[in-house]
């Protein structure tokens, strides 16, 4: 353990710390561009510059490591003055485009040209080199060359990340540009993630382009649900409209990374959404409110257990459900239904593409924490022959899909079911052959937890209230439970949760706040 | 005076095998072959070889360098030879590529390499070819290949041409070149005695420093010591060229005096001219006024003026020449020869064209000549690589020694010799 001495401040830091991570610890933010936590060191921006003690030359923060009794200066006037020189030099080409920037507010540029004070340009505004502006470069990323301060940063991600290598730098000297192949625009997963790992505008998001300036955007922490990977993500909303989603550093999980397909999954939160609860009959709808369409379907699932017995009703869980949901809808039919008819499949329609960096066959962002909770998918196509076979009368399905069914297969299975209640956040086949339609949140305006393919139990928080009159599904089902006697009087999903840790096993000592923001994995895990 | 290089090299069959060998070589080889490994670094250390390629470096140090393990080493020979004003190893591997070959079968030995390879500039075409055919040669009597000489030591030797970067000289560039990779230095440490050519521990050298080491093992250490001046062992090749009455390559007793170089050995300035200024080591090293060029010209003595020997090219200056188009023309071939990985090399050559062009061409501002100076401090000693500060150098010593010649073009909006300066790229 070096000790060493920054801006005065002593400091003991482990072996191999670099000057920039040991003035991270002492709070001390060193300007960088080319450093980034998750790659490689190209050590090339010279932002980062950091004066130390009997060393020649100013040394370079991000690629330095630290040796005992070093004393190091990061504000220092011959600090400032380099520092100054280096961004001065950055910025002698850049367009200056910040008013239609979608980086502007978030751009490293800005940042530091206001710390440094640079005002006044020594250079001529003619002699700046033009390169090429707005070019699409395949996957979801927008190209302004002209806009790029030359890190780096893309190049190592192609490279060191996906290993496709579609961008390269061309040309030497102040001609230097960035750019893809002819012809070979970006071909992976993953491109997304440029527009985040470039610290200025040049690499922005097609899909986010134009929409919003960033200042006005909220956050709030929350899980992917496109796969079971489970990647924390920064959910970017305004009012009750998501925006974008941004990966959030989870070395645990998905590192700094998250994939296209998870990237654009926030869309379904604000397209198509079921807003108001609603119940069907003879092809008319009526909306009569929470409380009647709860009591409507708590009263068809008693009246088929009472006249027809509990083999008479079923539940499809959905993997789709947080470990709380499942919880309470593993209980509803157990403890309440008596009904063996409890089953939940993870298949979905499609490939289940899967490859060896974040992304999994299984999309769904909860269904090993379904299997661990003991609902087994085992059951799922016996249920469905069940079904077919009408020996259903009162179905209640969660979630938006009926496993690998396409919309004609849900229209013609259901039509068999005398009562179909969905609880679901879309329209779609299952909400349009529903008897009661209970809309329920997304992930982004609910609590709760998933347990990702590994056994990672990981937190998700509310950023703003369910859009329509939507509900939380755990407000649905407690509501659904409680019409049926079961007197629960949870106030919250973590409230819940405590209930899961004291009664299983996997999910022993976890509390919300135990998981904190990076999540804990599940005891039993590795034998679920 | 004793020459260690050139003795042969008007002979034009000293290139074949057969009169390098009839006129003593190999034989060294075979001598180095019978000695141990710490036996042949001792004696290039007793030399005080310093590194042809500019910095200088003690050859026998940079040797020891190499850790103490038996991962495969790389000798890498540096024949890029893109330093303005520089051309002394194209005159060896034309004239003398035994030599050239026969030093590095004796480095590698002595490193324990057994991969070997000559980055030759791309535009050298003449010179591979020679080296190519040498090589078959030298490979046909078994002084490279399989069992050298029958000592159970193996070498390989290969010539690898590069495609036209001067970065791709700095060590570390030609590593990643070598390898195929963009010709952008790397960040040191690591060093590439420790993580060189493919990962693996790399010695490089200059061409001219390993064609010195048959004559040290032939002669001794000492002996090569002996010819120069102090810590500045043997001799060198310097390339004069500009306004002298003969110009070329030299091989001359590292100390000789600079003044001696240009007036004795080069027949002084043409046509009588009166001197104005002389560039001592390659297009970077700083320019020195005629008072200041009676001094020797090894590594310690240029230092100690401020300058430097560098890679041996005295580029000389008469009067009546203008010293903001020499820049402008130096600052041209920085600003595209930067290899743009770092922020103060990438744009700060650049700029540096801009403004010295539009002081040679009646635009320079007030404020310009202390906006490059601003800029020099902002751009040396700031990079991953040293074309940074050898760009910023000339620019230095330029507006520092010829100052009053770059304020008046500012002053009367007109080069006083009539020059326009036009960029040679864009
Ligand atoms: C920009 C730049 C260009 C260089 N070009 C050459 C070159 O053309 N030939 C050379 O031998 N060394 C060149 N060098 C020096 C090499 O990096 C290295 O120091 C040298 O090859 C080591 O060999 P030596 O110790 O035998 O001199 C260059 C250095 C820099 C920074
Ligand atoms: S595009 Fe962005 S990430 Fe890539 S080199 Fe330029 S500034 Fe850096
Ligand atoms: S890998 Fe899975 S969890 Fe991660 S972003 Fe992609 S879809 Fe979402
Ligand atoms: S100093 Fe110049 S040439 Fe050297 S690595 Fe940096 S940008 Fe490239
Ligand atoms: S952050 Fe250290 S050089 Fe770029």
């Amino acid at each position: 353990m070096p000790n060493i001495i920054l801006n005065g401040i002593e400091l003991s830091v482990p072996d191999g710390t670099t000057i920039l991570n040991a003035a991270k610890q002492a709070g001390v933010e060193i300007p960088h561009y080319c450093y980034h936590p998750k790659l490689s060191i190209a050590g090339s921006c010279r932002m980062c510059l950091v004066e130390v003690e009997k060393a020649p030359k100013l040394m370079t923060a991000c690629s330095t490591t630290v040796t005992d009794g070093m004393v190091i200066f990061t504000d220092s006037e011959k600090v400032r003055k380099a520092v100054t020189g280096v961004l001065e030099l950055m910025l002698i080409h850049h367009p200056l485009d910040c008013p239609i920037c979608d980086q502007a507010g978030e751009c490293g540029l800005q940042d530091y040209y206001m710390k440094f004070g640079l005002h006044k340009s020594r250079y001529d505004l003619g002699d700046k080199i033009h390169k090429t502006k707005h070019q699409d470069i395949g996957g979801q990323i927008m190209l302004d060359s002209e806009r790029c301060i030359l890190c780096s940063r893309c190049v190592r991600f192609l490279s060191e990340v996906t290993k496709t290598g579609e961008l390269e730098i061309s040309q030497r000297a102040n001609h230097s540009e960035i750019g893809i192949f002819p012809g070979r625009p970006l071909d992976n997963n993953y491109t997304g993630n440029l527009a985040d790992v470039c610290p200025v505008g040049a690499l922005t998001s097609k899909d986010f382009r134009f929409k919003c300036r960033v200042w006005f955007l909220s956050a709030t922490k929350s899980i992917c649900t496109g796969c079971a990977n489970g990647c924390n993500i920064d959910a970017h909303f305004r009012e009750q409209t998501m925006y974008r989603v941004k990966p959030r550093v989870n070395d645990a999980v998905n590192q700094a990374w998250m994939c296209d397909f998870g990237r654009l999954e926030y869309k379904k939160a604000n397209e198509a959404r079921l807003a108001e609860p609603t119940l069907r009959q003879g092809g008319s709808d009526r909306m009569p409110g929470w409380e009647s369409v709860i009591a409507e379907v708590a009263f068809k699932l008693k009246e088929t257990v009472d006249h027809d017995g509990v083999d008479s009703v079923a539940v499809i869980a959905s993997p789709q459900s947080s470990n709380e949901e499942l919880f309470l809808v593993r209980r509803l039919a157990d403890e309440m239904l008596r009904t063996p008819n409890l089953a939940f499949t993870s298949r979905v329609a499609g490939e289940g593409f899967s490859d060896d960096l974040l992304i999994k066959a299984d999309k769904n962002p909860n269904t090993r924490g379904a299997k661990l909770l003991g609902i087994t998918d085992g059951g799922f196509d016996a249920l469905l022959q069940k079904i077919a076979d009408k020996k259903i009368k009162t179905l209640l399905v969660f979630g938006n899909v009926l496993g690998d069914l396409d919309d004609n297969e849900v229209a013609t299975l259901l039509s068999a079911v005398p009562f179909v209640a969905v609880v679901g956040s879309n329209e779609g086949a299952l909400s349009r052959a529903a008897h009661a339609v209970l809309p329920s949140a997304t992930v982004f305006e609910r609590v709760g937890t998933f347990t990702n393919f590994a056994g990672r139990v990981q937190r998700f928080a509310a950023g703003f209230a369910p859009r329509g009159n939507a509900r939380p599904e755990l407000d649905i089902v407690i509501g659904i439970a409680n019409r049926l006697g079961a007197g629960w009087n949870f106030t919250d999903a973590a409230s819940v949760f405590g209930g899961i840790a004291a009664s299983e096993a996997p999910f022993t000592g976890m509390t919300h706040e135990t998981l904190g923001e990076s999540g804990q994995n599940a005891t039993e895990a590795g034998n679920a | 005076m004793e020459l260690v290089l050139t003795t042969h090299f008007g002979n034009d069959q000293y290139r074949t095998i057969g009169t390098y060998q009839e006129l003593g070589g190999y034989v060294a080889l075979k001598k180095a072959l019978g000695m141990t490994s710490d036996a042949i670094i001792d004696e290039v250390k007793k030399a005080s070889l310093r590194g042809r390629g500019g910095a200088g470096f003690p050859a026998g140090i940079k040797w020891g360098f190499l850790p103490k393990n038996d991962r495969p080493r790389v000798l890498v020979i540096n024949a890029d030879e893109g330093e303005p004003g520089t051309f002394k190893d194209r005159l060896i591997m034309s004239r003398g590529p035994h030599l050239l070959i026969e030093g590095i079968a004796i480095a590698a030995f002595a490193l324990n390499a057994h991969m070997s390879y000559i980055y030759i500039r791309g535009e050298f075409v003449k010179e591979a070819n020679i080296l190519n055919e040498a090589i078959d040669e030298a490979y046909a009597k078994g002084f490279l290949g399989k069992n050298i000489l029958g000592s159970g030591f193996d070498l390989d030797l290969t010539v690898h041409r590069g495609a036209g970067a001067y970065v791709c000289g700095e060590e570390t560039s030609l590593i990643n070149s070598l390898e195929g990779k963009r010709g952008w230095p790397r960040l040191k440490p690591p060093f590439p005695a420790v993580v060189g050519a493919f990962g693996l521990p790399t010695i490089v050298n200059n061409v001219e420093t390993l064609a010195d080491v048959p004559w040290i093992i032939t002669n001794g250490g000492e002996k090569f010591a002996s010819l120069g001046s102090e810590k500045n062992g043997g001799t060198r090749l310097i390339g004069v060229s500009g306004w002298v009455e003969k110009p070329g390559v030299y091989e001359l007793p590292c100390g000789t005096n600079l003044k001696d170089i240009i007036y004795k050995h080069c027949g002084g300035i043409k046509n009588g001219k009166a001197l104005k200024a002389v560039i001592p080591g390659g297009s970077s090293t700083p320019v020195l006024r005629p008072e200041e060029i009676d001094v020797a010209y090894d590594i310690e003595s240029m230092a100690k003026i401020g300058s430097a020997s560098g890679s041996g090219g005295v580029i000389v200056i008469p009067e009546g020449t203008c010293m903001v188009r020499i820049l402008g023309v130096l600052m041209n071939f920085y600003a595209h020869e930067s290899c743009g990985q770092c922020t103060p090399c990438r744009e700060g050559t650049g700029w540096f064209k801009t403004i010295v062009s539009r002081i040679e061409n009646g635009k320079g501002k007030p404020g310009d000549i202390d906006l490059l100076l601003d800029l020099c401090d902002n751009m040396m000693g700031r990079t991953v690589c040293p074309l940074s500060e050898a760009a910023g150098m000339p620019v230095k010593s330029f507006l520092t020694k010829f100052r009053d010649e770059f304020e008046q073009h500012i002053r009367d909006q007109k080069c006083p010799y009539g020059n326009k300066f036009q960029s040679a790229h864009a």
